[in-house]
């Protein structure tokens, strides 16, 4: 999968898709596979041929990857302290716990988000209220798992519904699934370097039977 | 003093939020302070629990949840006389939004995201 954005200074210049500036809905629809190319590339490893023993190194290699991915996010606004917390609430009785929230928030997201465009697509859209209702949904949910970015956006799209300003609504949207888009793809990286490191630091030290 | 992971409670609390994701943020939560917990999708089934037969120390309400909202179901359950400690977490910021949640019966208002710092300090005080 693809990774990071392209950066100039503190702006993220998107690149979805191999198109810049694509539609929003269709982004969303391959937020699943859109790529956004940029300058942060993971050094997962493939197949090595590499006897067992050396997986080991591999683990670690991961581990660094991992904290410089995280490091990469949360300089960029993308997360903040939040998301250290569901890691504080990860342990052996639940070690999924954060990958599983984050699933969640990803499913239930895409609905709010497809509601949303939804409701602003419709000709004689003036629901402004149950658009309202949706963003303080979607709001609460970012916010828990440590989404800042995201969070912030819907904070100005809030603000505009409280204003019933539809072209605002449009773009805070376009920027919404945006955003969420790049997360998405971000914390998919996040989890498959995490799997690989948890599988490189199994083989580490394989079950001895005598 | 709050509890921690090692020291189990005697305290309960039910968290009543129509996310699922939140719900098993804040259930999580709870368990790693050592309360025990339950979890409800909404207002009204926050009542009907209430009126099974059973009680808790803490209550975590949403605002916004179908079928019965936070602020009904507080003034529901102060009406039915119950004086757990019922803390609202919303992400509603504007004070008037908040001042009406409150005037519903809340003892306390949290701005989600909720974190382990913000439960600590409110179990401080159950306690």
């Amino acid at each position: 999968m693809g990774s990071g954005g392209r950066l100039t200074g503190n702006r993220l210049q998107g690149v979805v898709g191999g198109r810049r500036g694509c539609n929003g809905a269709e982004e969303l629809a391959r937020a699943g596979a859109c790529e956004v190319t940029g300058e942060w590339k993971s050094r997962s490893p493939v197949k090595t041929g590499l006897p067992l023993w050396m997986l080991g190194l591999g683990a670690d290699l991961l581990w660094a990857d991992m904290n410089r991915l995280l490091a990469f996010l949360f300089h960029q606004g993308v997360l903040d302290e939040q998301f250290l917390q569901l890691q504080q609430l990860q342990d052996e009785t639940s070690p999924n716990f954060v990958s599983e929230v984050v699933n969640i928030y990803f499913h239930e997201s895409e609905k709010l988000l497809r509601n949303l465009r939804g409701l602003l697509m419709e000709r004689e859209f003036s629901d402004y209220k149950k658009m309202g209702i949706h963003l303080n949904q979607l709001m609460g949910s970012s916010s828990s798992i440590g989404a800042k970015r995201v969070t912030n956006v819907c904070l100005a799209f809030r603000a505009a519904t409280e204003h019933n300003n539809r072209p605002g609504c449009l773009r805070a949207l376009e920027m919404l699934e945006h955003e969420y888009c790049y997360l998405k793809n971000k914390l998919h990286e996040l989890f498959q370097i995490e799997q690989q490191r948890a599988l490189a630091a199994g083989v580490r030290y394989p079950v001895q039977n005598n | 003093m709050a509890p921690n992971e090692n020291s189990a409670t005697e305290l309960t609390a039910l968290v009543v939020d129509d996310d699922r994701q939140l719900r098993m943020i804040h259930q999580r939560m709870l368990n790693k302070v050592g309360v025990k917990n339950q979890a409800v999708e909404n207002g009204k089934e926050a009542v009907q629990i209430h009126c099974s037969g059973q009680g808790f120390d803490l209550i975590l309400m949403d605002k916004e949840m179908p079928l019965m909202n936070g602020i009904e179901a507080t003034k529901e359950l102060r009406s039915m006389g119950i004086c757990s400690t019922i803390v609202g977490v919303s992400s509603h910021t504007k004070e008037k939004q908040i001042q009406e949640f409150m005037e519903a019966g809340l003892d306390d208002y949290l701005v989600k995201p909720l974190n382990l710092a913000k439960l600590r300090s409110i179990l401080d005080k159950i306690m």
